[in-house]
Parts: structure tokens; C-alpha cells; sequence
């Protein structure tokens, strides 16, 4: 029972960083959630506008991060991002190279592959109210603004909930990609616990069972707030 | 196959990374296709039965199923990749001793194997979806006209489950295209890994640029593959 005792806490255990890992996953997962849901949302309504240029605009960024692999959009971010600030760097006159911190660049890019998908999402709930809401609300005065806010909005979420919830638990697992660009994630942890221990079966065999833990505590959460958004039955 | 290259900079967009290393990036779409192509294969053959014993009346049965799902489908696939991959060199004496470790020795073999299960775990179930949404009369239908339980499975209810899960399947194809990018995790010089090498030698970022629309030009090559499928070979179903 020697090999149990490097997933614990003590001196050979992994537990600490294990922990400090599931942090770093699920700080990548937060940050990249709110940036997904809002400009999923404004490309949603880009792809609505009467204007062909704006729509093709929204089309075509969907369809290039649904194209494009998780893993190559992480890479050119993170490089494209590392030159870019390296290259303002230069320009200011610092000599010290910089690279994008890790977590920024994967939230960046896990968020920008989630709004992308979560567009489609959004753009359908939005179908689903139906035009006779806006039409009702604008009738009633509110501004055209406040009538999609206060209005179509709520009712879309609702809609929208079981797609975005799905969405969740693939970027919860897309997480698991930060740990190639060296993001100390719960993934790499496990990682550097290998090269060290030579444990290799246990270890991805929990990392694996880890993150299943993680999507059954999502997808009950998920079906939680389901079930709290739905319409209810018989309106 | 010996030009890298680039070492000065402000080369925006410039498609001579490409021609230069075009002998290696041909043999790394190679390497892609070749790993998508096996993958579905394989998976495609699991998902069947799979699918199968996620609907069996047997509770024992279902349980593995569902669990084997679960598993597959609720952690990273890189995690799995390095299971297969790193995991089995635990076991290489056992291995051997039955003769099959020149198969988990091989990064590209393990990563076949590793998108197949785990691509066999999402179309089982979209496959049992299907299932589920074929109508019950014509299980009865089939029933009444004598059909054995094979006949009913695959000549009645089965062609009807492909109609209905195509366009699901269909996605499930491209998100194996982009997901077979991780290989290179393992050292394999698939199309990703060959760009990752390119640029770790050039640091020219356009070859991310290019990788990109060689990624999304088969994408839609398969959404449009897969359109023409739904409309065209499933004339036979009225909707």
C-alpha cells in the first residue's frame, strides 16, 4: 500500500499540489465562462444584424474557432500573445523578455472556442422567444434596448441553459489543455507527479477519475439550475 | 525535408514557412488523416454493440456501459491519451509476456486506440438516442410480421437510428478531426505536431495561421460531405 500514499498529504504525498492544481483548473474554467457567455452573446447578435458585412463578420468567426482545434487556438494565443507584448516591451525599451501568463492566455483562448460555440446556443434560445415578445414589449414603450435586456433576454436564458450547461462541462475538461503551455493546472500537477513517482497508470488513472468527480458535481449542479430556469409546466 | 528557417522577424502572413516545409507538413496531414480515418473506424465498429448494451435489460450489463461512458466521456481526452500511452509502460513485462506491447509501444497506435474508445463512448450514446426515438409500432410492426431479434435490429430499427443520428454523428466526426490535434502530446508528428516543430524552430507564427485554414477547410469539407449524405442516401425517410 506504499504506492497509496503519494496521492496523500503527507511527506511523499501530491495531495497539496493536487489541490493547488484543482484551483489553478477551475480559476481557467471561471475566467474563460463569463468571457464565453458574453461574447457567444454578442456574436449571437451580430449574426441577427441587417447588415450582410456584419453578418458574414459573425459567421465567419464561428465558423474559424469551430474549425480550428482547442489546442492549436491555446498555441497561437499564447505564442501570438508572448511576441506581441515582448515586441511592446521592446519598443518601450525593456530588455527582459515576457511571456503572457499561462492562465490568461488558456481562459483567452478556451473562452474565445466556448463563445463561439455558445453563439449558436444563444442565437437559437433567442429564436425560440419568438418576435412576438420584442413586439409586446416595444408596443408597451420600452426601448428597443431595454426590451431585449428586461424582456427577451430572461425568457432566451432559460432556453439557453441545458446548451450552455453542456458547453461547461467540455471547457471544464478543455482545461486540461493550459497544462501544455507549463499553467500549473490540476493536469500538469499530475503530470510532474509521474515524473517523479513513476506511477503512471495510478496516477492518470486518477487524474481521469478526478475530473469525471468534477463533471457528475457540474451535470448535477447543472440539472439544479435546469430545473430552476424552466418554464414551468402549464403557464 | 531540411528548411526551417526564418530567424529574422516582420514575415506577417508569409506563405514561404509553408513551401519550405511542405514535404513535412504533407506527411504530418498524412499522419492526421491516417489517425481520423483508423479512429472512426474503430469506433464506429465499439458504438454499435455499445450501444446495444446501454439499452440491455441487463442491469449488470448497463451498469458497465454506462460506467464505460462515464469515464470516457466525463474526463479530458488528454488525460486518457496519457493513460494509454504512459500508463501501459507500467505494465510492459505483462505486456510482453502476451505479446502485444509493440502496440502500446507505438504513440501513433495508442492514440488510435485512445480517440476510438473515447469516440465510441459519444456515438454510443448518440446512437442510443437514436434508438430510443425510433417509434414503437415499428418494433411491433416488425414483431407481428415474424422477424427474428436480429432481422428486427438491423434490417428495421438500426437504418432508421443512422437517419436520425447522422447529423449528430456528423458533428461528433469533426470534433474528432480537431480532437486528433492533441497527438502530438504523445510525440506523434501528426499536422499539430509538425506545426508545433515548425514553430518552435522559426517562431514565425504564421504557420499557426496556415495549420488553422488547412483545419478549417476540412472541417467544412465534412460539413458539407455529411449535408449531402442527409439529403441524398436517406431519401427512403420521411421525416
Amino acid at each position: 500500500m506504499d504506492s497509496l500514499a503519494i496521492f496523500g498529504f503527507g511527506d511523499v504525498g501530491w495531495g497539496w499540489q493536487f489541490v493547488a492544481g484543482l484551483s489553478v483548473t477551475l480559476q481557467v474554467a471561471l475566467l474563460a465562462l463569463p468571457l464565453g457567455l458574453s461574447v457567444g452573446l454578442a456574436i449571437a447578435l451580430t449574426s441577427q444584424s441587417g447588415n450582410r458585412l456584419v453578418r458574414g463578420f459573425a459567421s465567419g468567426y464561428t465558423t474559424v474557432f469551430r474549425g480550428t482545434p482547442e489546442i492549436l487556438t491555446l498555441f497561437a494565443i499564447y505564442h501570438g500573445g508572448s511576441q506581441l507584448v515582448s515586441t511592446i516591451g521592446r519598443e518601450l525599451g525593456f530588455t527582459t523578455g515576457f511571456v503572457l501568463p499561462g492562465v490568461l492566455a488558456g481562459a483567452l483562448a478556451l473562452g474565445l472556442v466556448f463563445s463561439a460555440y455558445a453563439a449558436e446556443v444563444w442565437r437559437g434560445a433567442i429564436a425560440a422567444v419568438g418576435d412576438g415578445q420584442k413586439e409586446a414589449a416595444l408596443s408597451l414603450g420600452l426601448r428597443s434596448h431595454t426590451a431585449f435586456r428586461l424582456v427577451v433576454l430572461p425568457q432566451a436564458f432559460r432556453i439557453a441553459v441545458p446548451g450552455l450547461g453542456n458547453l461547461w462541462l467540455i471547457l471544464l475538461k478543455d482545461t486540461a489543455l493550459v497544462s501544455i503551455i507549463a499553467v500549473a493546472d490540476f493536469m500538469r500537477q499530475v503530470n510532474l507527479a509521474v515524473q517523479s513517482t513513476r506511477e503512471p497508470f495510478a496516477l492518470y488513472l486518477f487524474a481521469c477519475l478526478v475530473y469525471v468527480v468534477l463533471t457528475l458535481i457540474s451535470v448535477k449542479a447543472l440539472r439544479r439550475l435546469e430545473h430552476r430556469a424552466a418554464i414551468p409546466a402549464g403557464r | 525535408m531540411r528548411p526551417f528557417r526564418p530567424g529574422d522577424e516582420d514575415n506577417a502572413m508569409n506563405p514561404e514557412i509553408v513551401l519550405d516545409n511542405a514535404a513535412r507538413l504533407l506527411e504530418g496531414v498524412q499522419v492526421s488523416l491516417a489517425l481520423v480515418g483508423c479512429s472512426l473506424l474503430i469506433a464506429a465498429l465499439i458504438a454499435v454493440p455499445l450501444a446495444v448494451l446501454l439499452r440491455s435489460p441487463n442491469g449488470v450489463l448497463r451498469t458497465m456501459a454506462n460506467g464505460y461512458s462515464a469515464f470516457f466521456r466525463g474526463s479530458p481526452l488528454i488525460a486518457q491519451l496519457f493513460l494509454i500511452y504512459y500508463g501501459s509502460g507500467q505494465f510492459r513485462p505483462a505486456l510482453e509476456s502476451i505479446g502485444v506491447w509493440w502496440f502500446f509501444r507505438d504513440a501513433f497506435l495508442c492514440a488510435v486506440l485512445t480517440f476510438s474508445l473515447n469516440s465510441a463512448a459519444y456515438t454510443a450514446e448518440l446512437l442510443r438516442g437514436a434508438i430510443d426515438a425510433v417509434p414503437k409500432g415499428q418494433w411491433e410492426a416488425a414483431r407481428a410480421l415474424g422477424l427474428s431479434r436480429m432481422h428486427l435490429f438491423f434490417k428495421i430499427i438500426l437504418p432508421q437510428a443512422f437517419r436520425t443520428a447522422l447529423p449528430a454523428y456528423g458533428n461528433e466526426v469533426i470534433l474528432l478531426v480537431k480532437a486528433s490535434a492533441l497527438a502530438l502530446v504523445v510525440t506523434v508528428y501528426d499536422l499539430m505536431g509538425t506545426v508545433r516543430l515548425i514553430y518552435s524552430r522559426t517562431f514565425d507564427l504564421s504557420i499557426f495561421f496556415w495549420a488553422a485554414i488547412v483545419y478549417i477547410v476540412f472541417v467544412e469539407v465534412l460539413r458539407i460531405l455529411f449535408r449531402t449524405i442527409e439529403t441524398r442516401a436517406f431519401r427512403w425517410h420521411v421525416a
